[in-house]
């Protein structure tokens, strides 16, 4: 009987079984930022511990931090907050990525990026879109800051085993349906708990056929359909990516890549459950609501509580619509927008800027919108400027940011006012998430996002920018 | 290191309304700015226990003068989902909760919480819609979640089964809900996967 990445993954990382049956795990790579870790390194102070092997933790700093002026935080908490991860790494001997590093950046786009994120590891991070690695073939997972200590402690976590869910998606996807719209879809059907207790292994033609940048985008909201982790299993792709990157050990590489291939599922891997989708069926998808799964595809309505199945989803269609101002049975196109926003984790990566770019020369930003657009970390940033990205976009009326996980959460200067309602290539459209304790989140992809700024409402970018649909 | 056990707690009880309610809710991530953990308990659901606006308090259970000092949280689907933060349990832990009973919870913050010795189980719907009329009938009513022999009772005389996993349970109840003595414990094993797999 043949094995899931997973359970290989796992398999090779277990270290032991504790006393109440839970396992413990070696975690390959940890990953930290300002947020969460300062007090799990006060925990570790407190128990008199040190950092156990420093060489596998990797520090950045990204939810805090300016996009306008990325060296000048005014906010004294988030001056306070960037200094104690300085003390921490140094006091550690920790690898910290910081602002005049010239890598700093969102940390899920970093670990990448340097080649740190590799198949068959396991990868903890304290944030919950660490899920976003698996697109590496990696265990990757967000933990509490309790259990960041653990790791720093001991390098290890008291874990349960996950079971594992394969979702195919097999066919074409039709022009203007990107890895985000996959996503929106797969949680869309699944729900925002279907996943509790599974990794999501994502495979067939679709994922086959995606970048490494595509993949990142799909396991990055993992954690929305309620899976802790999710993963691609790696190929020819995974190792063509990793190639060179810095921290990626380049002698005898055609023996590294045959260890990172060998951890691909078995083709007789059995599974706990598997879900098929056909890629065709996929429509450029966004929100309504307030939860991830309130997706809908551009074509359709928004739910009408009247025509609700029962009188949870009644309830739970009226508190979203309430919050969101949006009137039920009305087409979702055309819904003002106040602001556009192309960045994080999900899609604030070379490629997400590419696409965009090439749709919008020409276009220019409707009046009243505040379109910004932000790199995911400074290596992106520098990328986008050398290929004259940068200009296009402010070109056409966006704004062009430093580094940082900007408006996706409401951490650092770039924040929602009042009730706006904001398009936005970012993965949660919870209640007060980017900022304002009011304002709206309409998820979507970068380049829909672009349509509706160019709009100046929710708008199908296939009919924007004249695609073949 | 000895940890207290966690058998059951018992305290007054407080219904909050809504599915899905995730950790931006409970602690808004403005919040998140600081060092430490301390002080974190006055800012749980502070976007709905204020009006934004006006910052007017807000007719939230959790500003009903009835339900003042409650110590067990009663939910509903999904609770604690959304960003990894241990904040939000942090903040529920600060603000005076010593245990949680839904319908069912998000994996990352059940973790958490189960390491901060707040027991958070599962519950059927109708009885948690029993024990919270209950309540509301009469916010005095003592209840206690009983981790030992997974089961709530209340002073009135409601009892109704609960469900959490064994591991969590017997974590808690053995005074093992905090695992890093445990996992230090294991050094030789970590040293010897350290240099097979990552030869370190
Ligand atoms: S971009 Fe958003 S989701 Fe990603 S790490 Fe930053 S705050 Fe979290």
């Amino acid at each position: 009987m043949g094995k899931s990445l997973f359970q290989k993954v796992w398999d090779s990382h277990r270290v032991g079984t504790l006393a109440d049956g839970r396992t413990q795990l070696f975690i390959g790579t940890h990953l930290i930022h300002e947020v969460t870790s300062p007090q799990a390194f006060g925990m570790l102070r407190d128990l008199g511990l040190k950092v156990k092997y420093p060489q596998r933790t990797f520090a950045t700093v990204d939810h805090i931090v300016p996009t306008v002026d990325q060296d000048a935080p005014q906010d004294p908490l988030a001056a306070e907050m960037m200094a104690a991860l300085r003390k921490n790494a140094d006091d550690f001997g920790i690898t910290y990525f910081d602002l005049a590093s010239g890598k700093q950046g969102i940390v899920h786009v970093v670990g990448p990026e340097q080649g740190i994120t590799q198949p068959g590891t396991t990868i903890a991070c304290g944030d919950s879109h660490t899920a976003t690695h698996g697109a590496f073939g990696a265990i990757a997972f967000g933990i509490g800051t309790t259990q960041v200590r653990d790791v720093l402690a001991t390098q290890t976590l008291a874990l349960e085993a996950l079971k594992v869910r394969r979702i195919e998606v097999n066919g074409d996807l039709r022009p203007g349906v990107y890895a985000k719209d996959v996503i929106l879809h797969i949680i869309r059907l699944l729900g925002a708990k279907g996943g509790i207790g599974f990794a999501y292994e994502y495979a067939g033609d679709v994922f086959d056929r995606m970048s490494m940048e595509e993949r990142m985008t799909v396991c990055n909201m993992s954690i929305e359909g309620g899976a802790r982790c999710g993963y691609v299993n790696p190929d020819a792709k995974t190792v063509a990516y990793l190639h060179g990157r810095p921290y990626v050990d380049m002698t005898d590489f055609d023996a590294t890549a045959a260890r990172w291939l060998s951890f691909a599922s078995d083709a007789d891997a059995v599974y706990d459950d598997i879900v098929r989708i056909d890629a065709g069926e996929i429509e450029p998808t966004v929100t309504w609501g307030i939860s991830p799964d309130h997706g809908i595809a551009i074509s359709e309505t928004i739910p009408d509580p009247a025509k609700a199945a029962s009188a949870a989803e009644k309830a739970t269609i009226e508190e979203a619509l309430a919050y969101m101002k949006l009137p039920p049975g009305a087409p979702i196109k055309g819904v003002k927008v106040d602001v556009a926003f192309i960045g994080s984790c999900t899609n604030g990566r070379i490629s997400d800027f590419r696409e965009v770019a090439k749709f919008i020369v020409g276009h220019k930003v409707a009046p009243g919108v505040q379109a910004i657009v932000v790199p995911g970390s400074q290596i992106v940033a520098i990328q986008a400027e050398q290929e004259g990205l940068d200009k296009i976009f402010t070109a056409a009326g966006f704004e062009w940011r430093g580094a940082g996980c900007s408006m996706c959460l409401a951490m650092n200067p770039d924040k929602l006012v009042g009730d706006q309602l904001c398009a936005s290539s970012s993965n949660r459209n919870f209640k007060g998430r980017q900022g304002s304790p009011t304002g709206r989140t309409v998820l979507m992809s970068p380049v829909m996002v672009a349509a509706a700024a160019v709009r100046g409402e929710i708008a199908d970018a296939r009919e924007v920018f004249q695609l073949r649909s | 290191m000895s940890l207290e056990p966690v058998k059951q707690v018992t305290g007054r009880a407080v219904f909050i309304p809504g599915a899905d309610i995730d950790t931006d809710r409970i602690i808004p991530a403005r919040f998140m700015k600081c060092v430490t953990f301390d002080g974190l308990g006055e800012f749980a659901f502070y976007d709905v226990r204020f009006n934004p606006d006006t910052g007017e308090k807000t007719d939230h259970p959790l500003n009903d003068p009835r339900f003042s000092g409650a110590s067990i949280l009663l939910a509903g689907v999904n609770f604690g989902c959304g960003s990894s933060r241990e904040h939000a349990p942090q903040s529920l832990r600060k603000y005076g909760f010593r245990g949680v009973i839904a319908e069912s919870f998000a994996e990352i913050f059940y973790g958490n919480s189960t390491t901060l010795a707040m027991p958070c189980v599962m519950a059927d719907v109708a009885d948690i819609t029993k024990l919270r009329d209950a309540v509301e009938a009469d916010p005095a009513l003592e209840v206690t979640i009983d981790v030992e022999a997974l089961e709530v009772r209340a002073s009135n005389g409601i009892r109704f089964a609960v469900r959490m996993p064994e591991s969590a349970r017997e974590a808690l109840v053995s005074g093992r809900w905090d695992p890093i003595q445990e996992l230090l414990d294991n050094n030789t094993a970590i040293a010897a996967k350290a240099a097979e797999l990552y030869a370190i």
